[in-house]
């Protein structure tokens, strides 16, 4: 501390270039040692606070000659500038250090189990028949549905079903007591599409998925409530062709590119020419040395896939839709088959039990 | 139908190359779709034997062996160990030599037994692949049928002859699936005729035949010509009963999967097979009076062939004589007029029947028989006097006897309306190029008399075809020609679409929220019944009890259609938790039936014009309501325990949670309120409500309920009208409309009774003031610090402006008008 005795008006101590110099270097020095935030704060006051050298020398200008004010001034105003520089930056280490520190104490097992909130899914038969859905809405075709409990007349006579045709006796059919009341369970998902062929005009192009009854005992194989979906198209000029594209383009949208279908003749009261349809095996492609030893298609190469055919005009004419103007093709097929077949399952049981460990790795989507 | 490949080959000349397999792949084409194969399963040597001698001898362990010397046509006879009796010395048997193989992968080798080297096996039917009753049998002393070999006629065959060739054991036999409107397929003609026709080969109809004739046969009345429009009778005399069934034709008759009975019965079988033609072998000795047809009395009786007695309907067709019914026409015959192993005079009866009404009689009697499943899809019109004809040949070739001059025929053909069809109807409907000589040569080809002139093809169907009445039919019978192989795939123009129904759309969001809201989705099957109602603690007088009852439901128990997803849920909630899973959160979307008025019927119109609108509409009338429901059930923790501390086990408040979180799913505002009904919880029901109208409930389970269905920790649920929420649900979704102004934050204690719900108080305060942004309830507190009976709710308000920020002075202004609307709808206070 200057006396001031030592007082020369030109010469003061402090504001001396070494004095200066040795104040800043000292106040750098304090800053560089500092490793906490708490002794930063502490080289804060001692070099940086009011008290602290460089202010106190600060002071001290204002008694120096005009002229030599302004060399004095840019002096301590440097060393200043400096210390409170190296303090900001070492403020910023040392709290970086600090925040790496405390993380590294907060560091956890992250292989613990997370498994608290219960995690839904959604059934196969579900997802299947949505994923179905959205391949025809892709196509311009829309989603029509109707009741379960369904009139006798829209179930089999409609679909040129009549009193004694022997088809009837081939679909065992649960009928709503007494049976006078002319009701069923749907034997098929077919009444939807009467229903809409009564209610709109073509052209029509509508898929039903739809759950569906028979009088089956349940086993690995049958069940009495299983689903299907069926599609109708009405329009002017359709024929057995665009059937078979739009089953083409359905199998390579359900199963995958190169998948293509076959037809059989076959017979059903609501179409006529009638047809099965087989999906080549989607699994070995029908490909010679893979198929022999195919569990899905069991050796054959195709899959029987469901029926199909040119509705029948009788239909048409029960519906108010004019044969003469119009055609149209109708098919429908099993998805409850469709899902065992695709994921392996033995057992079609195992669909509608409820175990959750059936539907839970379904998650919401297959 | 069974076809034996080798009476296919007699019937067309298929090249001898093609194997059962390609045969049956083009028959599949031709719309007889392939069941199976029935593969004859053996090869190598078997061959006719005569046992030159039999010595039996006595083993240790009781049994008796013979110890054979067998003439196989070979220099030295062959030493082979039989264990069977039914034989002796001069028996003509056949052996299988070693290298063969028998049914069931059996390799026959020479191998020593008790004490001699056997070199051969002589066989019996069943090792053969013939049936164990097969007619080739003839029981030995004191041998049960079964056990004993085969025995062939003495003069049959000579040693060392193929006994494969012989019995016609070789041979393989395909299984066709035959659709019901193929009804000639039921037939060796008729599927020779299309496998003629797939292979382009000739075809020679096996009921070509001559029918001499001189006067009538037995005399026939037919009172019902619709139902009988022709009936033929032929008489055979002086046939001789105890004559065996060729083997051959036994043979035949058992790969067609019938049984061999007697000479008689196997021919009318046999015939059956052949030609297609059911017909009825009477023992004319026991029939009295001329044969008349007519329907049934009611209350009329007969007992069947199969000893049933059955009570006849007025719609049955009957044959009779002048004791009552003989037979229910083209179904079964009666026991008492059979032909018997004393039966030397036969009258043989070949009809066509109206198809309906015999599957009607066939439905009635629950009876299927051969017959039956032939008549009831049609058979031939114009075949009747042939095949009698053909059955009384056979009698009297293998059976001798004589053919009596006579033939009844009553009735003739009914005249086949032709169809007429543009000739390029066939390729508009396939969308193959099938020009109008194709179609018209391959029209003819089926046998039908074709006419193509002025652009149209005409044809009058052939009398054994009865599917060809529409003009589709046509197009339908050319392209299986052509090959439904040859259909092009072209995919139609797409139309222009709208995508799901908002109504679609929605399910699949609350499908989606569910999920993700932790629940499983399952798919249980709609029935329920009393037992159900009663474990849901349904009162008496539920509506609920009322159900779509099934006229053959597959269990007593579960009589009817479910009118609550509840009853599948809980069931299926059981079987989790008997499997071991404790925390069980399972959802099921379905419909529920709820019946209208008893006995409504559903109407049934012709199908010759659209029914009317009014007529549409009763259908609606008559049909239950068949609501779409979603609902769900949760048991165990909705929190899992860890390592983290306790989970938290699922709360009445999970269920309300969830089933809110549905309905706001779809824009909708739920309200609700206290309920109590089965089978929730009397304290812990919400019932949820939209615009003021129950739309379903949630909260917990009757504890008495969860017990019901074994599950011993507390179970929550709901069950929404889904379909209810979805008409309910808003077209559009919300515009959300919010303000950057500061929000200002007041907490209120209010004080209120007990009995006030919260949803009062909390609506109260949402409606005090439009500045009030949102209503919070963050605690709930009862104890001494409020009066009795009264709790102390805490709600923490947050209140903003649209357009300024709001000054203190508005602050207390509001913060007075939610006390005061409090206290108006809920008579709560500030808490000091």
């Amino acid at each position: 501390m200057p006396s001031s005795s030592d007082y020369d008006p030109v010469e003061v101590t402090p504001l001396r270039a070494d004095e200066v110099e040795r104040m800043r270097d000292d106040a750098l020095a304090a800053i560089a040692k500092a490793a906490t935030l708490a002794e930063l704060k502490q080289v804060r006051i001692d070099h940086a606070g009011d008290r602290s050298p460089l202010a106190l020398a600060n002071r001290e200008i204002g008694a120096l000659p005009p002229q030599a004010r302004k060399e004095a001034g840019q002096r301590v105003g440097q060393a200043r500038g400096a210390v409170s520089e190296a303090l900001a930056a070492r403020t910023a280490e040392v709290e970086a250090a600090e925040l790496e520190q405390s993380l590294a104490a907060e560091a956890v097992d992250v292989t613990l189990p997370v498994d608290v909130e219960p995690v839904g899914s959604r059934h196969p038969l579900t997802t299947i028949s949505e994923h179905v859905a959205d391949i025809f809405i892709a196509m311009g075709w829309e989603i029509a549905e109707g009741p379960e409990v369904e009139a006798e007349w829209l179930n089999f006579d409609a679909l040129n079903l009549g009193p004694d045709h022997p088809a009837r006796t081939m679909q065992d059919t649960f009928w709503v007591s007494p049976e006078s009341a002319a009701m069923v369970l749907r034997t098929h998902t077919s009444p939807v599409q009467a229903r809409t062929m009564l209610t709109r005009t073509p052209p029509i192009y509508i898929a039903c998925p739809g759950r569906v009854f028979r009088t089956d005992e349940l086993d690995a194989t049958h069940s009495p409530v299983f689903h299907q979906v069926e599609g109708l198209a009405i329009d002017e000029g359709l024929s057995m062709a665009h059937l078979k594209g739009t089953l083409d383009h359905f199998a390579q949208a359900m199963f995958g590119d190169g998948i293509t279908t076959r037809f059989r003749p076959s017979y059903f009261p609501f179409t006529e020419p009638s047809a099965e349809v087989d999906l080549l095996c989607h699994v070995c492609h029908n490909v010679p040395g893979t198929v022999e030893s195919c569990r899905t298609c069991k050796g054959e190469g195709w899959i029987e896939w469901g029926g199909c055919g040119v509705v029948n005009p009788r239909v048409l004419i029960a519906c108010g839709v004019d044969p003469e103007r119009y055609s149209g093709f109708a098919f429908g097929m099993g998805l409850d088959r469709t899902i065992t077949g695709r994921y392996d399952i033995a057992d079609l049981r195992d669909l509608f039990d409820g175990d959750i460990r059936f539907t839970e790795p379904f998650g919401v989507g297959l | 139908m069974r076809v034996p490949i080798e009476w296919l080959r007699e019937l067309v000349a298929l090249p001898d190359d093609l194997t059962a397999e390609q045969i049956a792949a083009r028959l599949t084409a031709f719309d007889l779709k392939l069941e199976e194969i029935i593969s004859a399963g053996l090869s190598g040597p078997i061959v006719v034997g005569r046992a030159l001698s039999v010595e039996p001898e006595p083993q240790k362990n009781g049994k008796t062996i013979n110890w054979c010397q067998v003439d196989v046509g070979e220099d030295e006879p062959r030493g082979i160990v039989c264990g069977a009796h039914n034989f002796g010395p001069d028996d003509l048997v056949v052996v299988a030599l070693p290298g063969a193989t028998l049914p069931g992968d059996f390799t026959i080798t020479a191998r020593k037994t008790y004490g001699h080297v056997s070199d051969g096996m002589i066989c019996s039917p069943p090792e053969l692949g013939l049936s164990g009753d097969s007619a080739f049998l003839r029981p030995g002393p004191g041998t049960p049928a079964e056990s004993g070999i085969l025995v062939l006629d003495a003069e049959s065959a000579q040693p060392g002859d193929d006994a494969v060739a012989l019995l016609g054991l070789g041979g393989d036999v395909v299984d066709l699936e035959v659709n019901p409107d193929r009804a000639y397929a039921l037939s060796m003609r008729g599927v020779a005729r299309d496998a003629a026709l797939a292979f382009g080969l000739p075809f020679s109809d096996p009921a070509d035949r001559d029918v001499p004739a001189d006067g009538e046969a037995y005399p026939v009345r037919v009172d019902d010509p619709a139902g009988c429009p022709v009936f033929v009778a032929r008489e055979v005399t002086g046939f001789d009963p105890s004559r065996p069934t060729p083997s051959w034709m036994a043979r035949r008759i058992e790969q067609a999967g019938m049984r061999s009975i007697s000479l008689a019965v196997d021919v009318s079988n046999y015939v059956m097979l052949e030609l297609g033609q059911p017909n009825h072998a009477y023992d004319r000795a026991k029939l009295h009076g001329p044969i008349v047809v007519r329907r049934a009395e009611a209350g009329e009786k007969i007992t069947t062939l199969d000893d049933v007695v059955r009570t006849l309907d007025p719609d049955d067709l009957l044959i009779t004589d002048d004791d009552g019914p003989v037979g229910i026409a083209g179904v079964m015959g009666a026991a008492h007029v059979e032909i018997d192993d004393a039966t030397t005079d036969i009258v043989i009866e070949a009809a066509h029947f109206d198809p309906p009404t015999i599957a009607r009689s066939g439905r009635r009697h629950r009876l299927s028989s051969e017959a039956s499943k032939r008549n009831e899809r049609g058979v031939d019109t114009e075949l009747q006097a042939r095949a009698a004809q053909r059955v009384a040949e056979l009698l009297v070739e293998h059976g001798g006897g004589r053919i009596e001059p006579g033939l009844t025929v009553v009735g003739a053909p009914p005249a086949r309306a032709s169809v007429t069809i543009a000739d390029d109807l066939p390729a508009r409907v396939s969308g193959v190029a099938i020009d109008a000589e194709t179609a018209v040569a391959a029209l003819t080809a089926g046998g039908g008399e074709v006419v193509h002139e002025n652009g149209t093809i005409t044809l009058t169907p052939p009398s054994w075809r009865f599917d060809l009445n529409d003009p589709n039919d046509l197009a339908e019978d050319v392209l299986r020609v052509v090959g439904y192989d040859q259909v092009p795939s072209v995919l139609p123009p797409a139309p222009a679409g709208r995508g799901l129904t908002r109504a679609q759309e929605l399910r699949r969001w609350v499908g989606m929220v569910l999920a993700g809201d932790g629940l499983v989705e399952v798919k249980t099957f709609p029935f329920a019944g009393p037992a159900d109602f009663d474990r849901l603690g349904l009162p008496a007088d539920d509506a609920r009890r009322r159900q779509v009852l099934l006229a053959n439901p597959l269990s007593a128990e579960q009589p009817g259609m479910t009118t609550t997803l509840l009853a599948g849920l809980l069931s299926t909630l059981e079987l989790n938790v008997g499997r071991g899973h404790s925390d069980v959160q399972i959802t099921e979307t379905g419909r529920v039936f709820l019946p209208h008025a008893e006995g409504l019927a559903a109407p049934i119109y012709g199908v010759d014009r659209r029914p009317t609108e009014s007529e549409l509409q009763a259908f609606a009338d008559a049909l239950p309501d068949q609501p779409q429901h979603v609902a769900f059930v949760m048991t165990g923790e909705r929190q899992r325990s860890g390592w983290a501390g306790p989970g938290r086990p699922v709360a009445w408040s999970d269920a309300v949670a969830v089933a809110r979180h549905v309905v706001e799913t779809l824009h909708l505002v739920p309200a609700v309120e206290a309920a109590q009904l089965a089978p929730w919880h009397p304290g812990r029901c919400a019932a949820i409500m939209i615009d003021g109208v129950v739309v379903g409930h949630a909260g917990e389970l009757h504890p008495a309920v969860a017990r019901a269905y074994g599950v011993s920790t507390r179970v929550m649920g709901a069950e929404l009208d889904l379909d209810a929420l979805i008409t309910a649900a808003p077209e559009t979704g919300p515009r959300p409309q919010f303000s950057a102004f500061p929000v200002a934050k007041e907490d209120l204690a209010l004080v209120v009774a007990d009995d006030v719900p919260t949803a009062t108080v909390q609506a109260a305060l949402e409606g005090a003031s439009d500045l009030i942004e949102s209503v919070r309830l963050f605690d709930v507190y009862t104890g001494d610090q409020v009066p009795a009976g009264h709790k102390s709710l805490a709600f923490a308000l947050r209140l903003r402006a649209p357009d300024r920020t709001l000054t203190d002075r508005e602050i207390a202004d509001v913060r007075q008008a939610a006390v005061t609307a409090a206290e108006r709808d809920a008579g709560a206070t500030l808490r000091a």
